[in-house]
């Protein structure tokens, strides 16, 4: 019952954000620049969201997230701009061809731990950017054109089915399995958790989301380049992840929107923008390592039931 | 005999790339710690041998020794503000510190001096081609070989003969058990740094003279492949990371022959993977026995 109040309380929320956002844009209060941010904003949600469910739940430290982006935001552009096919079902092969990349990275790295899992998933990251980079039906390194179809609708129904799927994934069967993988692998596996299983699983939907974000993405920003998605990118996503506290979907969530907002302010600045982000994150590390949400959640300040995810 | 030439090429190439993985390798053998920043010292001592050079009109052993102590003290420094206090902090903690402070690196580096590259000088050293079985070789490459190997030997002298590479080789096989016979850790950790970091600081300049172009964003590639090339040979193992380096530059130099210099860099990282997926420890590596 209570799960139920919950789930529409969250739709009726994103209604209302919805509603306003559209409102805002629609009277012309918020110019281009802003209604630009907003989904710049939501991109990144997405991804910090998706990349949440791997670093945060399923404690797989993974640093290639951009090259799943790369993949979704270049398959969907070759939809919509060389095949002509309707947008959404351009971001929805999008997500399914990088969920697809990311069983196919998956399956082979997620046997390695720790370091090494994450200087795996960096060069798989790599070779990504570099593949787009060599093949000449997507422009190689001048990049691809691609039209803006983006709208604050697409994007904003595209967040809230992601944080649906996995929030509900979190707090699923599936999602514990995951989470007693973070917190310990061996034990997981001595409890009868099939780890690989669910250790491709959640990197799989984790990459589905990249892909949508990418798709998103591609359809931004007019043209799209290799450049775009190197491990520069893919530590922008990571630094949402790890400040807002790993484990924490609405940490990711404000940490995403915080930095989007520092991070457009900054554009005519980008050395300060960086120094400004590494300084975060060097003394997030060192003085609060467990984020700034830890492992709780932005709904455990209001009811009085603990938190169900377990504390570290 | 053009394959003579790319393997001389290679080596060359190779020797850049284990200098720098020799850095990474020792660190990770003592502390277990990626140490992300390490690509940016690489490049840090390739700007401090560049405004010594140019600046300061010192010939190349000047430059390269002078390169080398400033970074010995930056890796120190970097060792002392970041890292010591995530000793006991998990893995993903020290990992994000060490990428933090590898932007925090060449961002500032950018930020001060701007991103524009520089070019070295090209008479630092004397540059004569001659014939070796058909083959056009440079006598760059030859010195740069020398000057690696020389440093590499004198590593090998500091690891086994003296005692701070005692000390050293103590800790990275039991850090408690080599603090309870009296062994100063973090006195032999900031030692390893400062080696470490040398090294680095000499590879940017032996970089900054055969490549001539040195730019704040160099460091992430080579840092990248340095860290395959520590990876290949076995991460921990100081032969490991020579052998690793010197396999990683020939076959970069074989695939670029073969005329795919675009996939250059993906071969490394498929080498990375095809190494992780069939034998994670490397080629001099052991299998150790995961305990509960």
């Amino acid at each position: 019952m209570k799960k139920v109040t919950k789930f529409w309380l969250f739709l009726i929320l994103a209604v209302v954000i919805y509603g306003i956002g559209q409102a805002l844009i629609q009277t012309g209060i918020l110019n281009a620049f802003y209604s630009n941010m907003l989904i710049l904003m939501i991109i990144n949600i997405i991804l910090a969201v998706s990349l949440h469910l791997v670093i945060g739940i399923t404690g797989q430290f993974s640093i290639g997230h951009a090259g799943f982006l790369a993949v979704g935001a270049y398959v969907s552009a070759i939809i919509t701009m060389k095949f002509e096919l309707p947008f959404v079902l351009a971001i929805i092969i999008g997500g399914i061809v990088a969920a697809l990349a990311g069983l196919l990275v998956g399956i082979p790295t997620l046997r390695l731990r720790g370091d090494y899992l994450a200087i795996a998933t960096l060069g798989f990251g790599e070779i990504i950017r570099i593949v787009f980079l060599n093949i000449e039906y997507v422009g190689g390194a001048a990049g691809m054109m691609v039209s803006n179809m983006t709208t604050w609708t697409s994007a904003f129904v595209c967040l809230v089915i992601t944080i649906l799927v996995i929030s509900n994934f979190t707090n699923s069967r599936h999602g514990r399995a995951c989470i007693a993988i973070r917190e310990n692998e061996i034990a997981a596996d001595a409890m009868g958790i099939n780890t690989t299983f669910y250790k491709v699983a959640a990197f799989s939907i984790g990459s589905f989301f990249a892909g949508i974000a990418g798709g998103l993405f591609s359809h931004n920003f007019y043209i799209i380049q290799p450049t775009n998605f190197g491990f520069l990118k893919s530590f922008d996503i990571l630094i949402f992840v790890v400040l807002g506290g790993l484990g924490s979907l609405s940490g990711s969530v404000i940490a995403a929107i915080l930095l989007t907002v520092i991070s457009t302010y900054l554009q005519q600045y980008p050395e300060t923008r960086m120094i400004i982000y590494s300084v975060v994150l060097v003394v997030v590390m060192l003085y609060r390592p467990q984020g700034l949400m830890g492992t709780r959640e932005i709904t455990d300040f209001f009811g009085k039931k603990k938190s169900a995810k377990g504390g570290i | 005999m053009e394959w003579l030439q790319q393997l001389i090429n290679g080596i060359s190439l190779g020797s850049i790339y284990a200098l720098i993985a020799l850095g990474y390798t020792m660190v990770y053998g003592i502390i277990k710690l990626i140490n992300f920043a390490h690509g940016d010292v690489f490049m840090v001592g390739a700007f401090v041998g560049f405004y010594a050079i140019k600046g300061w009109g010192l010939g190349f052993f000047p430059a390269l020794l002078f390169s080398m102590a400033f970074c010995a003290v930056f890796g120190v420094l970097i060792e002392r503000i970041a890292y010591k206090r995530l000793r006991n902090a998990t893995r993903i903690a020290a990992l994000i510190t060490a990428i933090g402070m590898s932007l925090l690196i060449e961002y500032g580096v950018i930020y001060a001096r701007g991103a524009q590259p520089e070019a070295y000088p090209d008479n630092v050293l004397p540059s004569t081609t001659f014939n070796l079985f058909g083959a056009q070789i440079n006598s760059q490459s030859l010195f740069i070989l020398a000057v690696s190997l020389g440093l590499m030997i004198i590593l090998q002298i500091i690891v086994h003969r003296t005692k701070v590479g005692k000390a050293m080789r103590a800790v990275s096989h039991d850090i408690d058990a080599a603090r309870l016979m009296g062994i100063n850790v973090d006195r032999t950790i900031s030692y390893t740094f400062a080696i470490g970091s040398a090294l680095a600081g000499a590879a940017g300049v032996i970089f900054g003279v055969y490549y001539t172009k040195i730019e704040p964003l160099m460091g992430i590639i080579p840092g990248l492949k340095a860290f395959v090339a520590a990876v290949l040979g076995g991460i921990g193992i100081i032969p490991g990371a020579m052998v690793g380096g010197l396999i990683l530059g020939v076959v970069e130099s074989i695939v670029s022959a073969l005329g795919f210099s675009l996939w250059r860099d993906a071969a490394a990282f498929i080498i990375l993977i095809l190494i992780l997926i069939f034998k994670p420890t490397g080629i001099f590596g052991k299998n150790t026995r995961e305990k509960v």
